[in-house]
């Protein structure tokens, strides 16, 4: 497809997709949504923790969550209050000096990159969260990260798409795509330019052979009752991305969130070869004990619920964003991983200024499809 | 994390009331091992617990025989999580954690009272019925007080009697069924002489307080310390009255506890627990007995439990012998909820700022365009607090026709230290 | 009411009070005319009496988000409603 599309449909009303309808709507294409459940009620946003943060994992991830940030930021004024957004920052916790010696390297990268960030000693992270325990080495401090309520966020933005003319088709599952075409589940036939499957880990289920690798990566959070100023950041431990991205089985990282109301969502867990959507008791242990660790107080603070979600991982950890090869009217958005509400409006300005023939801000290469079927070649 | 080792039992029964004294009794008469947990500080459950000054005799004489069976009785204990079929976690009243595992366990779980919202329902001095006779029980002083009993269904009767004899002024009591429906059903008990004698005592310790069929609160109002002043009623005829009240007791009804069940993968039948002949659950190893397995009364939570007690201790036979007396009790059980349905009208009881989810503060309104309890959770926040949607989820079911959604562990907030230690046993059903 | 030697002493949100043995401390919080206040604000008061609303959760000695309907007082016991 070279011309402009006047027409596109996109599966999937998560972030991902809501924040495509958006792009595409606002851009002045014709845009239907199809949405297995209700807009934001289910997958990786509804289960999700909305963290909004710059990850400097490879030059395409800074890359691409630099730009979703940025997005984000710039419609700071429009944001309803449902979408709790609240730029909290974010804290790396350095538990020993090691770790800090990498939040300082981290320090340069984001330097460069242009994002403020500031490493700070053991004296003042414990200034800065008297809450964490004690002997810990520093941290990085990244002022500028904020967290959101996704499922709301994805409304709101579905809510901009369809005052631009989307339409939102709900509860209407999607049974197969093809060059131009979607079908649902009760027979009827969706036909348009262009077709973009922002369903999540359901998106290899839809597009089979296409040499898309998206494995459901499990993970379990669990959410606090109130208790505002128990933490004041959102904190990572430095070692996340060693977990998240890591080849073994399953892991957890420490990271923590403060939401508006004084609750607090932590997590994390990783497992591989899971697709049980029960919550494991012994990940959920093993996450519990680890935030204990780091937070000794949280012991005696109220859980009110557990959850387990599934974040689409890809094998080089970014996400796939583009046409499917000979089909220029299928294009895929997924494999977000962790960061899909990062970068989900990242992706969706990508996939708009690509379909509408302007410049992308940042280079899609290393998000494209093309690189799965280099992965399939050499295979 | 290291893991102090579970208590081990043959049967494990949750909820320490008639039907869980019932099924302890039973399994324990058959020579099982029974643990029996409970959240209150006393045994008996809400219909036996006892008053701050003396015990119910009939939970007295009951648990004598436990004593003397060797039952184990865990109270201030309450289980959040569980894995089918017997292996449980529960917090004990200090905030500890404490495992048991067994292969076979009893939910006695109860019922909660169903509250429907409507203007000024959240002002300090309205509480439940049975809620205000727990408080009562619990050392509250109504002597002297004006009290209003409302909503529907016996359990405001026998509420009344005993505020009563605490020394509360009843300034009256107020049924929203017709009074026509009602006497219907004191009609069939004829052949229930022990009802009958229940219902004629009633009516003897409640001579003098007026009593309104018919009619429902559409609104609670607050004086000027904040606390409830007054209450307007509302009659099928339309026509409204206010009375001067100190507190206020209302509940339309009970609904089965199923969240437990439902977290072990229990299916429901409507929203009571489903169950067989011998009061299995579609769990094997799980059995469930009296109000979470269909509302029936404390005499077939009796009869539930011994059934469910056998059956856990697998002496089929014996629950099997006792489950002739069972038909009878439910067919009571089916007039009593025909007699004192809801009636539609109650459906217009919340205005749109009624607070719903009483945790979240979510209006009425709010809910408005959403179409089930999942959805507008995640939009509403409603029913995300401590509560979990025990309060606004049956009331919802009542108001909107929507179901309960999902139960994850744990089952009651707990500190996070009690999920650090994990289950004795993992998840293996498929 | 048993006699004044009998009682249990509570502090609660600063006020002491008595109260007969087998007092809940929900029951306690009513009869001082504690409330908590709910998440917009609103004075909030027991509702079920049996640990199912979450209404009358306290701080008991120290202890976070206690369900008091299902405590019993003890003497010297310091409850905060927070309200």
């Amino acid at each position: 497809m070279t011309s402009v599309p006047r027409t596109a449909v996109i599966v999937g009303a998560g972030i991902v997709g809501a924040a495509c309808a958006d792009a595409l709507a606002t851009s002045g294409v014709a845009v239907r949504v199809v949405e297995r459940e209700r807009p934001g009620t289910a997958g990786a946003t509804a289960a999700g923790m909305g963290h909004i943060l710059v990850l400097d994992d490879s030059p395409a991830q800074i890359a691409l969550t630099k730009l979703g940030r940025e997005l984000w930021d710039a419609r700071a004024d429009r944001w309803p209050t449902r979408v709790e957004r609240h730029v909290c920052g974010t804290l790396w916790v350095a538990a020993d000096d090691e770790e800090l010696a990498g939040a300082r390297q981290r320090a340069e990268v984001y330097e460069r990159w242009g994002v403020a960030s500031r490493v700070v000693d053991a004296d003042e992270l414990r200034l800065l969260e008297p809450n964490l325990r004690g002997g810990l080495a520093g941290g990085l401090l990244v002022p500028g990260d904020s967290v959101v309520y996704p499922p709301n966020a994805a409304r709101v933005l579905l809510d901009a798409a369809v005052s631009a003319g989307a339409a939102v088709v709900e509860r209407a599952p999607v049974t197969a795509v093809g060059d131009g075409w979607a079908e649902l589940a009760d027979g009827t036939r969706l036909e348009a330019d262009v077709v973009v499957v922002a369903a999540g880990i359901a998106t290899p289920r839809l597009v089979p052979g296409s040499g898309l690798s998206i494995v459901p990566k499990k993970g379990h959070l669990a959410i606090t009752d109130r208790y505002p100023g128990f933490v004041r950041h959102q904190l990572v431990e430095l070692g996340y991305l060693k977990s998240a991205h890591g080849a073994v089985r399953q892991s957890v990282a420490f990271n923590i969130q403060p939401r508006p109301n004084g609750q607090m969502l932590l997590g994390s867990s990783r497992q591989l070869d899971d697709d049980d959507p029960r919550v494991d008791r012994c990940i959920l242990a093993a996450m519990v004990a680890r935030g204990i660790d780091y937070l000794p107080r949280l012991a005696a603070l109220s859980v009110l619920r557990t959850w387990v979600g599934f974040r689409p991982a890809t094998p080089d950890n970014l996400p796939v964003v583009g046409p499917l090869a000979d089909r220029p009217g299928l294009w895929v958005a997924t494999g977000h991983e962790g960061v899909g509400i990062t970068t989900s409006l990242a992706t969706a300005r990508l996939v708009a200024d690509r379909l509408c023939g302007r410049e992308p801000p940042i280079d899609p290469g290393p998000y494209d499809t093309s690189r799965l079927r280099e992965a399939s070649t050499h295979a | 994390m290291a893991d102090a080792s579970p208590m081990r039992a043959d049967v494990i029964v949750v909820g320490a009331g008639p039907a869980g004294l019932a099924a302890a009794h039973a399994a324990a008469t058959d020579g099982a091992r029974v643990v029996v947990v409970d959240e209150n500080p006393e045994t008996g459950g809400q219909i036996w617990r006892a008053s701050h000054r003396a015990p119910h005799p009939r939970a007295r004489a009951l648990l004598a025989q436990l004593e003397r069976d060797g039952v184990t009785t865990l109270r201030g204990t309450t289980v959040f999580d569980a894995v089918p079929p017997g292996s449980l976690r529960a917090v004990d009243a200090g905030g500890h954690s404490v495992a048991l595992e067994a292969p076979a366990i009893v939910l006695a779980t109860g019922a909660t009272e169903l509250l429907l919202p409507f203007p000024g329902w959240t002002l300090p001095g309205v509480f439940g019925a049975g809620g205000l006779q727990a408080m009562v029980k619990g050392g509250l002083d109504v002597a002297g007080r004006r009290v209003l009993l409302a909503g529907s269904g016996p359990l405001l009767l026998a509420v009344a009697a005993a505020l009563r004899r605490s020394g509360a002024r009843i300034v009256a009591l107020v049924e929203q069924a017709d009074r026509r429906a009602v006497r219907r059903l004191a009609g069939t008990l004829w052949n229930r002489p022990a009802k009958l004698g229940q219902a004629a005592a009633l009516s003897v310790r409640l001579c003098g307080v007026p009593r309104h069929h018919a009619t429902w609160p559409v609104r609670a109002h607050a004086g000027g310390d904040g606390w409830l002043r007054a209450v307007t009623l509302r009659g099928a005829d339309g026509s409204e009255t206010t009375l001067d009240v100190d507190l206020l007791g209302v509940g339309f009804g009970l609904a089965p506890a199923t969240r437990l069940a439902q977290l072990l993968g229990c299916e429901l039948d409507g929203d009571r627990v489903a169950t067989d002949d011998l009061l299995r659950t579609s769990v094997p190893g799980v059995h469930c007995a009296g109000e979470a397995a269909g509302i029936g009364g404390v005499d077939c939570a009796l009869v539930e439990g011994a059934i469910a007690g056998h059956s856990a201790a697998r002496r089929d036979d014996l629950a099997l012998r006792a489950r002739r007396r069972l038909r009878r009790e439910r067919g009571f059980a089916a007039a009593l909820a025909d007699a004192f349905a809801l009636r539609p009208e109650l459906r217009e009881l919340p205005t749109s700022d009624t607070v719903v989810c009483r945790c979240e503060d979510v209006a009425y309104g709010a809910l408005a365009d959403h179409r089930d309890a999942h959805d507008a959770k995640l939009a509403t926040r409603c029913g995300m607090g401590p509560c979990q949607g025990r309060i606004c989820g049956p009331a919802l079911r009542f108001l909107r026709d929507w179901a309960a959604d999902r139960v994850r562990p744990p089952l009651v907030p707990v500190p996070m230290a009690a999920l650090r230690e994990t289950l004795a046993t993992t998840d293996s059903t498929p | 009411m048993p006699d004044a030697g009998d009682n249990l002493r509570v502090t609660i949100d600063g006020t002491q009070i008595h109260v007969p043995p087998r007092t809940t401390v929900a029951a306690a919080c009513v009869m001082a005319r504690a409330t908590r206040r709910s998440v917009a604000g609103e004075p909030r008061t027991a509702l079920c009496g049996m640990g199912v609303c979450f209404e009358c959760r306290a701080t008991v000695d120290g202890r976070l988000d206690v369900r008091t309907c299902m405590l019993h007082c003890r003497d010297g016991m310091e409850v905060h409603t927070g309200g």
